[in-house]
This record gives C-alpha cells, sequence and structure tokens, in this order.
C-alpha cells in the first residue's frame, strides 16, 4: 500500500519534472518575478499584474498564430504589418460603413493576407523567411497609402470603450489573449489540424508519405497567423484610439522572442501553447519590471537580449539532459 | 497461382538519363518472405517506392489480390494494404506512439476533431498483438530505433496489410533486436501477409526467406527458391559479367612500406583488419556493399573512431589519427560521394582544387591568384580535364570531370599514401580509362594507393594485390596469378557461406 503510493508519488514528481523540463520557461519567470518582487513594491499589486496581462497580450495574441506557423517550421515576418493595416482599416473605414463592418473587414484583411502568404510559401516553394519578408515591407508599404502617411484617429469615441471590460484586474483584451491561446492549444492536441502540424514541422517526409495534404495545411496555417495579427492590431486600434502608420513596427521580432524564449524551435515539430504563453509572460514581466525600476531604454535591450540568450542556452542545456540530443 | 497477393508485370521507370526498372516482374506469395537483392543502384528501392504510391510507374501493371490495381499515393497503398517500412523511418517523433502509427489518417469526427479514445484503444491493440512492450501514449522520439521501427509494423496490424515491404530493416539494430524482429516477421507471416524483404545481408536472407529475387541494372536476373539455392549462385547473379576492359598496371617496382594496419576493429562494422601498403603499391579492395570496404579506411583516415588496432605510418607506430592529422601527415582519401564530401559545385575548378589547402595557397590569409592557377593548369593538361576555365562552375561538368578534380585537390597536396573509394563509379568510359591510367601513374611516381571498388574487373585490373572483405573481415587476400575473379568470388561467397552456417 504505501509502495503504491510511493510510486504514485514518484510518478507524479517524475510528470511534473518533465512537464518542467519541457515547459523550463515558466520556471524562468517564477525566477523573473521573484527577483521584482523584492527590487520593486509596486511590482507585485493586483493593479500591476492587470497591466502586465494587458501589455503582454497584444504581443501574445501574435505570438499564437506564430506559434502555429513556427510549428510547422515556417515563420512569419509580416505580422507587424498586417496588424498596421487592419487597425487602420478598422478606423478608417468606420465614417462610411459603421465600426462593426469596419472591425470585421480589418480582420478580414489579415486573414488574406495572411493567405497570401501561406499560397506563395507552399506554392512556390520559396522560404517563409522571403516571402513575409516582402509581406513585412510590401504591407507596410500599402498602409502609408491607405493612411497618407498620417495617424488616423477614431471619431466615434465609443470605440475606446468597447476593450474596457474587466473582470478583477483582467482586461477583455488579456482575457482574449488567453481564450485564444487555449483555443488553439486544444486545436494543437486533439484535432486533425493540430497533429498535423506536428508531423509537418517534424518530418515533412513523413507527413506527406501519410497523404497529408502539406501546401493546404500550411496555408490554413498562415491564414491563422494573419488573422490572429489583425485581432490584435483592431484591439490595439481600440485600445489607442489611433491608428498609426508605424503601428507594430519590429513587433514580429519582439513575437518572435517571446515564441522562442518559450522552449519552441524555430526548427519546427516541437512546442505547445504553454511554451508560448510562458514566453509571452516572461517578456512582459521582464519589460515592466525594468521600466519599474527606471531602467534606461537600452539598458532595457540590453538586459532583454542577454536573457534570450541565456533562455536558449538554458533550453540547449536542459534537453540534452532529457533526451540525449 | 491463387494465392498470390501481389504481382507486377513488365515495370518499367525511367528517371532522366537511368533506366531504373526495366520490363521488371516478380510476384509475392500470401505467407511468404521474399527477397530482393541487388547491388547498389539495381532498383530494389524505387522498385519499392513504385509498389508504396511513392513513384509512379511508366509502363507495366500492378495486380492486387487479382485485381489490377493503381497506387495513387502513399496514403492510398497504406489504405489498400500495402505498407513499405523505410530504412530511414518514417515517423513524426514529437507525435505518440498511437499518434505515428495513424499518421495522416487519424480518425477524426465531421469537424476534424481526434476521437482520442479510439485512436489509443486501436493503436493499443496493434502494439499488443506485436508485443511491443510500450503503450501507446509514448512519444516515439523517446523510443530506441528497434522500439520506433515496431511502431511502423504496427501500422501493418492497424491497416490490416496484406504487403509488408521492409527495406534494410537491420541496418540499425542489435542481434538481439534483430532476433525479436525476426520473430516478427514470422508472426507476419503466419498470419498470410507476404513480404518483401529487402536487405544486402545475406545470412538474414538465407535465415528468413522463402524466395530470393535478384536485380541488376534495373533488371529482374531471376527468382530462385531460397531452399535450393546458394551463395555462389546469388552472388554470380548479383555480380554478374561486365566486358573486361584494357586496364594499365603499373610495373611492379615497390619501395618502403608506407602503412600498415594491424588488427583495426569497431564494434557492428568490422573486426581484426590487417594490411600493409609500399611505396609505388596498388592495394585492391574488393567486397559486396556492407562488407566494411569504406568504413575501414575512413577509420584508417579518422573520420571514424576504432575500438582496437594498431597504426603504423613509415615504419613507426602512430595513434589513431585525426583528419587533419592525417592530411598532414600525407594521407589522402577521396570519397565515394562526391557532392556530399569532395566538390563545391558552385565554385569552379581553381577553388575547389585550392580548397583544402588554403595556407599553400595564400600569403597571410589573401588568396594567391597566380599560385592558384598554375596549380590548376597543371592538372587540367595532367588529368586532360574538360573544362572551359579556371572559374567555370563544376555542376556544368561531368561526373567523369568532376571526379578529376576531385583527385585533382587531393594529388596537389602531394599525398604519399591516396586512398580511392569508388572511384569511377557513375562516370562514363572514357573518363574511367583516363582514372585508371592516373592511378598507374601515381603508382609509378612512387605513391601508395589504396582502391576501393566494387567492380571486379577493375579491382583487378589496377591492383597488384588485393584484399577480399565479407561481412566486416579480410577473408583472403591475391596476388600475380591467383588474382582471378573464381578466386575473389569463392572467398566473398564462401565465407558469407560460413557466416550463414553458424
Amino acid at each position: 500500500m504505501t509502495d503504491m503510493v510511493s510510486t504514485q508519488k514518484k510518478n507524479v514528481v517524475h510528470h511534473v519534472v518533465s512537464w518542467l523540463l519541457r515547459n523550463h520557461i515558466w520556471v524562468f519567470l517564477a525566477l523573473t518575478m521573484a527577483v521584482f518582487s523584492f527590487a520593486s513594491p509596486y511590482f507585485l499589486t493586483l493593479n500591476n499584474i492587470g497591466n502586465i496581462l494587458t501589455q503582454g497580450a497584444f504581443i501574445g495574441i501574435l505570438a499564437i498564430g506564430m506559434t502555429m506557423v513556427m510549428i510547422d517550421g515556417e515563420i512569419d515576418l509580416s505580422v507587424g504589418a498586417i496588424l498596421a493595416l487592419a487597425s487602420a482599416l478598422a478606423i478608417g473605414l468606420q465614417d462610411h460603413m459603421g465600426t462593426w463592418p469596419a472591425v470585421f473587414l480589418g480582420l478580414m484583411s489579415g486573414a488574406a493576407l495572411g493567405f497570401v502568404n501561406g499560397s506563395l510559401v507552399a506554392l512556390s516553394g520559396m522560404h517563409s523567411f522571403i516571402v513575409t519578408l516582402g509581406g513585412l515591407i510590401g504591407i507596410r508599404g500599402i498602409v502609408f497609402v491607405y493612411t497618407g502617411e498620417n495617424a488616423l484617429m477614431v471619431q466615434d469615441f465609443s470605440y475606446t470603450e468597447i476593450p474596457e471590460i474587466y473582470i478583477g484586474p483582467l482586461s477583455l483584451t488579456a482575457m482574449l489573449f488567453f481564450a485564444l491561446a487555449l483555443f488553439f492549444q486544444w486545436v494543437l492536441t486533439s484535432t486533425r489540424h493540430g497533429r498535423e502540424t506536428y508531423a509537418v514541422g517534424d518530418n515533412i517526409e513523413a507527413a506527406h508519405d501519410a497523404g497529408i495534404n502539406v501546401k493546404r495545411h500550411k496555408i490554413i496555417n498562415f491564414t491563422i497567423c494573419g488573422t490572429m495579427a489583425a485581432v490584435c492590431g483592431i484591439l490595439l486600434s481600440m485600445r489607442l484610439g489611433t491608428a498609426e502608420p508605424n503601428a507594430g513596427k519590429i513587433w514580429e521580432l519582439w513575437t518572435i522572442i517571446a515564441v522562442v524564449l518559450g522552449g519552441i524551435r524555430l526548427t519546427g515539430g516541437f512546442g505547445s501553447m504553454w511554451m508560448t504563453i510562458g514566453g509571452v509572460l516572461t517578456l512582459a514581466v521582464l519589460r515592466n519590471g525594468l521600466r519599474l525600476l527606471n531602467t534606461p531604454n537600452y539598458v532595457e535591450l540590453m538586459v532583454m537580449g542577454a536573457v534570450l540568450v541565456l533562455a536558449l542556452s538554458l533550453d540547449k542545456l536542459l534537453n540534452h539532459q532529457e533526451d540525449g540530443r | 497461382m491463387s494465392d498470390m497477393v501481389l504481382e507486377v508485370r513488365g515495370i518499367t521507370k525511367t528517371f532522366p538519363g537511368v533506366k531504373a526498372l526495366d520490363n521488371v516482374s516478380f510476384d509475392i506469395r500470401a505467407g511468404e518472405v521474399h527477397a530482393l537483392v541487388g547491388e547498389n543502384g539495381a532498383g530494389k528501392s524505387t522498385l519499392m517506392k513504385v509498389l508504396a504510391g511513392l513513384h509512379r510507374a511508366d509502363g507495366g501493371e500492378i495486380i492486387y489480390q487479382g485485381q489490377p490495381t493503381e497506387v495513387s499515393g502513399p496514403l492510398d497503398a497504406r489504405k489498400k494494404g500495402i505498407l513499405l517500412i523505410h530504412q530511414e523511418l518514417s515517423l513524426a517523433p514529437e507525435l505518440s506512439a498511437a499518434e505515428n502509427i495513424y499518421l495522416g489518417a487519424w480518425p477524426t469526427n465531421r469537424f476534424g476533431v481526434l476521437k482520442k479514445r479510439e485512436l489509443r484503444r486501436n493503436a493499443k491493440s496493434a502494439l499488443e498483438a506485436l508485443n511491443c512492450g510500450f503503450g501507446p501514449d509514448v512519444r516515439v522520439g523517446t523510443l530506441s530505433v528497434a522500439m520506433q521501427q515496431m511502431v511502423e509494423i504496427a501500422r501493418a496490424e492497424a491497416f490490416s496489410a496484406n504487403v509488408v515491404i521492409f527495406d534494410e530493416p537491420t541496418a540499425s539494430l542489435t542481434d538481439n533486436e534483430k532476433t525479436q524482429l525476426f520473430h516478427t516477421i514470422r508472426g507476419l507471416k503466419e498470419r498470410g501477409v507476404g513480404i518483401v524483404y529487402i536487405s544486402h545481408k545475406m545470412d538474414e536472407i538465407f535465415d528468413i526467406t522463402d524466395r530470393i529475387t535478384v536485380l541488376r541494372d534495373g533488371q529482374v536476373q531471376g527468382t530462385v527458391e531460397t531452399a535450393e539455392s546458394d551463395l555462389n549462385q546469388i552472388t554470380r547473379m548479383m555480380i554478374g559479367r561486365t566486358l573486361d576492359a584494357y586496364f594499365v598496371k603499373a610495373e611492379a617496382n615497390f619501395g618502403e612500406e608506407v602503412l600498415r594496419v594491424d588488427g583495426l576493429g569497431k564494434q557492428g562494422l568490422f573486426k581484426d583488419v590487417s594490411f600493409t601498403v609500399r611505396e609505388g603499391e596498388v592495394l585492391g579492395l574488393y567486397g559486396l556493399v556492407g562488407a566494411g570496404r569504406s568504413e575501414v579506411v575512413e577509420t584508417v583516415f579518422g573520420v571514424r573512431k576504432a575500438d582496437s588496432g594498431r597504426l603504423f605510418w613509415k615504419g613507426g607506430e602512430i595513434k589513431l589519427p585525426s583528419p587533419r592529422e592525417s592530411i598532414d601527415m600525407g594521407m589522402a582519401l577521396v570519397p565515394e560521394s562526391r557532392k556530399e564530401q569532395g566538390l563545391v559545385l558552385m565554385m569552379g575548378g581553381r577553388e575547389n582544387t585550392s580548397l583544402p589547402h588554403l595556407s599553400l595557397f595564400s600569403d597571410v590569409s589573401v588568396m594567391n591568384r597566380t599560385k592558384e592557377l598554375a596549380v590548376f593548369e597543371k592538372y587540367r593538361s595532367a588529368l586532360s580535364i574538360k573544362t572551359t576555365g579556371p572559374d567555370q562552375a563544376l555542376s556544368q561538368l561531368s561526373g567523369g570531370n568532376q571526379q578529376k578534380f576531385v583527385l585533382a585537390k587531393w594529388l596537389c597536396a602531394d599525398p604519399k599514401l591516396i586512398i580511392l573509394d569508388e572511384p569511377t563509379r557513375g562516370i562514363d568510359v572514357g573518363s574511367k580509362s583516363a582514372i585508371h591510367e592516373l592511378i598507374a601513374d601515381l603508382a609509378h611516381q612512387g605513391l601508395a594507393v589504396i582502391v576501393i571498388s566494387s567492380e571486379m574487373p577493375e579491382v583487378l585490373g589496377v591492383s597488384h594485390r588485393v584484399l577480399a572483405m565479407s561481412e566486416g573481415a579480410v577473408v583472403a587476400e591475391f596476388e600475380g596469378d591467383a588474382m582471378t575473379e573464381e578466386n575473389l568470388i569463392d572467398a566473398v561467397s564462401h565465407h558469407r557461406k560460413g557466416i550463414a552456417a553458424e
């Protein structure tokens, strides 16, 4: 009896340890939070935690789409530009057709651009880095043409009150982030599409031999990624009440940093939304904590760079221990 | 015959420049293990890929369970009950065993949501039928190669396969795992599954198969009952006869010993290999693919590590070198695969020739173009290489001319011993004899040369002395009049027979 209990205990411990090894970012997150709560008395207040979650949610929603694309072994550099276009359309079109149709069209623009990215990658055989690098520049160009290089202001200020819904410290934006992340985690583990994502990223030949339509599959994931970027852009336009043509610039890099920080590999086939959530929160905590400590901007960048390299070395180290790769 | 599961008639498949399969016919009966043997490039893998839907044949027909059948793709083949188990396993390491068994054919509802319980239950019973010893939830990446192979074989259970094709299944298995695998194969056989077994290992073939079909150059050489055949017959069918070409042999004028290998061994690859080679001597190393020839020279050169054995260089004992040390000592290894190991095809002849010896051609790290060009011109005329100029990309040259550049780049470091692994594979006849002449010329200049070749006339034609290798051991050595094809075939096949009888 005691034997059974102790083996059960061992199993639980083993399970927890192996989960933490694969999701080591959560340990990292706990550590950073501990450090900042000692360093600043404001850090561990309910108000500040709410701020962190809301600030993190924007990169987080981008990171959800990026995760799908990266498990496929691809990358999407155009999310920042898609975000800017969606936010400009959502605000710019409101005067002509009303709020919700404009928001809908903004979303559709993201889905359409994601579809184009995916089709170009899947059908032309070009690397997604090149295709979406083109998207990064080209779509930003469209944004400047559409906005006439000016920030678009919202006329109807009730638009900015849409996301002002809170449950405790949790804003609507943060809630949306968590809901979407959980939904796509479910997609990854429990649907055919999710299994395909791992198979394609892990062993594309095996996936193809198993009859998976690799091209269609990749197009779907790029479309998801574009749509997530549009969701993020629209939430940003609601929060700011304006659409800057420069909105979301280099956010694609922060997004990739967050995803990679979570432990997802650029080579694909590996990862989960739990890792992404961990990476996104760690990034948000670092930025918030450093600002609370009044760190100059350039020091902040240096710290972030160091943390990224550190976290990835940790990943390398732990995975060596785990399966000897 | 009524118990025929699969029959192919007159299958032809052409790739640009090569006729991979030429009017191939053979059949698989229910409950038999049918071996498919042949040297590399004989067409075995192409034939299997046609059956498994990875390639489409240009002509001929496939008759499956009595019906003419089109196999439209790999999933179609699997659903029909034809399963190919690759040498390189086609699994996704991050997915579970259950998910891999049903890769691409997961049970889902209308909305694409997985029926996890059904998936798990079916996979579990497939794994249990094979006595796998692990459950459906284990992540495939954490399993050993043998266990990963079991996951693939479990697909045969899950899809109730009628034909299972094994492509070199024992390539990376231990002896115990092999016994286990054979047990599994016999189990499949008892249930009436037709099995195709591709392997280079003759002892396995004679152990487990019922019939043997031999392929050579894309053509069927014949099908025999395993029980009524022997290794000698199979080996002869595999190797065949090629027209004796005219070979130039260097005048025998040997100097000091350059290299002595004493009792070199590596677990699972070769054991107790000893030989010497002298200045001015061409030593031939003959054996079928898988005999361990390349592995031995790669170990001598330092690409691989040995478990045991000693090396003597010019009479003095040395420790097993690293490749860099070997090059510095004066050893050169020209590997078999030009593209992977020998050349940068996007660069021209000048840059390729100087690549391994950049320090010889540079002054304080700046490349000396004049020196490079001089060496390039020297070898261009010495080897009569056909190229438009020093900077023509090698990808535009023929295989024979590419191979000459591989030789040039090793020769310009002035080696004492040069090892050539299949130096004439896949190149045209004209270039072949140019390379044979070059080998004789090198020996004449006093270099020690080791030539590895699967072509018997070649190895007999260019060498002064020939070592026969089989299953990782040197089984015989021939010199002078004893160097005949008969003797080589006998040495190689008798040894194999000895092993199979054990």
